[in-house]
Order: C-alpha cells, then structure tokens, then sequence
C-alpha cells in the first residue's frame, strides 16, 4: 500500500486557543495595588511607664466619640475644618498661645550643639544616647544647608488621636487621612518653595532626593499619635 | 516584448497572519506572568473607605493582610469577624499568626513586613483597636489602613 503523504495540520486555529487563554487570564487578572495609609505604631509600653508630662499647648487633641462627632482642642469641630486646625498646630503663624511655640534653628545655634556633643562623644565614646544625639544635630545642620534656617517644632509637639470603641471605621480613616493631608500639604509647600518641586514628587530610592526628604521631614514631621485605647463616652 | 513588464496589475499583497499567534502568546504570557491567583478566598465582606493621602504598597510578598468585616455567608451571624489567612480568627489568634509569618521569611525581611488591614467601613473601632494592641504586643509595628482612592470627606 503506497504510503500516504504525511498531512499538516493545519495551524491556523492556534491562534483561537491562544486567545482563549488569553481571554482567560485577561479576566481573571488583578492588577490591584493595595494602597493605604501606612502607619507605625508604637511599641507597647514598659510595665511602670508614666508618660512624661507634655505641656498643653504642645498637644493638638482630637477626639471621636461614637457618633463620629469630632472634638479637637476641647470645641466641636466639622470633618471638613480639621485639616486647616492641624496646620495651624504646626505652623502656628499667629503666636497663639495654646500652640506649641516654634524655636528657630540657627545655624550658631546647631553648630554649638554639635561641637559640644562631639567633644562628649571624645570623652564617653562608649555612650549611645550621646551618638544618638549629635546625629540628630548633625541631621539638623544638614537641613540647614538645604533650606536655611527654619522654625522647629518642639520635640514633644504632636497629634494626639483619640477614638471611642464606637467609632465607624471609615470616620477614623478620614481623621487620619486630613491629618496626614495637613502634614502633606505643609511639606508640598515647602519643597516647592525651596527645591522647585513637590514633596510627593521626591522618590526616596534617589540619592539626590534623599537629602532633601530628610530636611523636610526635619521642619514637619509626622507626628500622629494613636493614643492608648480608652473608652471616652462610653460606646459598645 | 520587454522581459520587466510586469504581468497584470500587482495588487496590494494581503499581510500575513502567520505572526498573529505569536503576537498573542506574547500577551498570554505576559497575563500568565502577572496574574496572581488568589489564594484566600474572601469570607468577610469588606468594603473599603476612602482616602486621598495614599500610599503604594512595596513588595507585595511582605504584605500580610488582616480581613475585617461582617461575614458573607450570614449563617455566621453579622457581627463583624476576623479573617487570617483562609479562616475566621479571634483576636487572641493574631500573636501566633504573626509569628508563623514571621518564621515563614527570611531573616534579613523580617523588619520590612507590614500588616495590612483591610476593614470594612462600617466596622466599629473597638475591634480594630484590639487588633492593633495585639500586633503592638507582637511587635508587628508597621501597619498599612487599606483604603480606596477618593474623598476622604464622603466617608
């Protein structure tokens, strides 16, 4: 029997089925990126802590009772005003006396910090709190060179956010988010006004960039504080 | 007769498919690559809140999350609940997940790892704030509240 010639296929429904898959996977692809607001918490205190006492006007409080009702500083306060209160908190323009009073850095200032610092390293150089403390100056120096002298925030200064058992999710996310639109909006302004582009325009893997996030961060830093848990009025 | 005269009229020769298979293996492997399959099928309903102050989560290979919301197979009642991994958790469980997380990584990422919290807007704080004393105490310090992008003041 004479052999018959091998017959191709025909390969023209390849593409079919590569589409198929393609279709298939098409589908169940997703490409969501999880975004969020990232947070640090603190670290769970000693057993006999006694927090430090803070100064009054050191500390923006903001509280939500279980009616998602803002009170901020001791006044009520709507959703959409908190955002302007906490830049207030760090700019303080108008020297008012329940917010923290800004020390300006001088550059003689910082200069004399680090070089008595540095001479107490020589003397204890095992001490790590010291070390500690003259790269905090130092950071501070390098600030300067970067933005010129600028006002600072008192070290205990911050946000402190309070909320009730009750409160819904979604109100905490949006204290939160307005918090840290203020901070944002704050250092967008500043990098704008000194380097010519916006903060959140800086990438932090960029050695260039590194530096001036660092400064930036130095003038306004974020300091939101997630209070101890504690029932305010009462809720479930 | 001259040899160069063309015969008839040459049209626009048809442009071959024969590279179109290739063309989609291409994308079919890029799909291929990319999708992730879900491994935890969600059993809680959540449906996130809204912010504008957002940030891109890295590595999604150190991101762990936590599901919080009211269950969606309603034979476990309303109450919000906690999911870990594929199953309905306590918050007394979450120490011991976070450890078997920890293990499960390599020593140098340890410190990189961020618990995501995926919460349903409507939740009450109160769980959320027992989850976070939880992974205070087991030193899970970074955290990410995922949100949606969109006004904050709509919530």
């Amino acid at each position: 029997m004479a052999r018959r010639p091998l017959q191709e296929i025909n390969a023209g429904s390849m593409a079919d089925i590569a589409f198929l898959l393609l279709i298939f996977f098409l589908v169940t692809t997703t490409m969501d990126q999880d975004i969020g607001l990232l947070r640090q918490l603190p670290p769970p205190p000693p057993e006999d802590f006694n927090p430090p006492p803070v100064k009054e006007r050191n500390v923006y409080e903001v509280l939500v009772n279980s009616n998602n009702q803002l009170l901020v500083e001791g006044e009520r306060m709507d959703i959409r005003d908190l955002k302007e209160g906490a830049k207030m908190f760090y700019t303080n323009p108008n020297q008012d006396p329940d917010l923290p009073i800004l020390n300006r850095q001088t550059r003689a200032k910082v200069q004399e910090s680090i070089n008595r610092l540095q001479q107490a390293v020589m003397q204890d150089p095992s001490n790590k709190q010291l070390r500690d403390d003259l790269e905090k100056w130092q950071d501070k120096m390098s600030a300067i060179e970067l933005i010129g002298e600028y006002d600072e925030l008192p070290t205990s200064a911050m946000i402190s956010l309070q909320n009730d058992r009750g409160t819904k999710y979604a109100m905490y996310i949006s204290v939160q988010n307005e918090l840290n639109a203020a901070i944002n909006e704050l250092r967008n302004e500043l990098a704008l006004d000194k380097f010519g582009v916006a903060y959140s325009e800086l990438n932090p893997s960029v050695s260039e960039d590194k530096p001036m996030i660092k400064a930036i961060r130095a003038v306004y830093p974020q300091r939101i504080s997630e209070a101890e848990p504690k029932d305010i009025s009462g809720g479930s | 007769m001259s040899k160069f005269t063309r015969k008839g009229k040459k049209g626009t020769p048809a442009v071959s498919t024969a590279s179109l298979p290739d063309i989609i293996f291409m994308l079919l492997f890029f799909f291929m690559v990319v999708t992730v399959m879900r491994q935890d099928d969600p059993k809680v309903k959540i449906s996130k809140p809204n912010a504008t102050e957002t940030e891109k989560l890295e590595k999604k290979s150190l991101v762990d999350y936590i599901n919080v919301g009211p269950p969606i197979d309603d034979r476990y009642g309303t109450e919000p609940k906690i999911q870990l991994d594929d199953s309905f958790a306590e918050v007394e469980d979450i120490p011991f997940w976070i450890k078997e997380n920890r293990e499960r990584r390599d020593e140098v990422e340890r410190p990189l790892i961020t618990t995501s919290l995926k919460v349903d807007r409507d939740v009450q704080m109160g769980i959320v704030t027992d989850i976070k004393q939880e992974l205070r105490e087991s030193q899970a310090l970074k955290i990410n509240y995922s949100v949606n992008k969109g006004s904050a003041l709509d919530n």
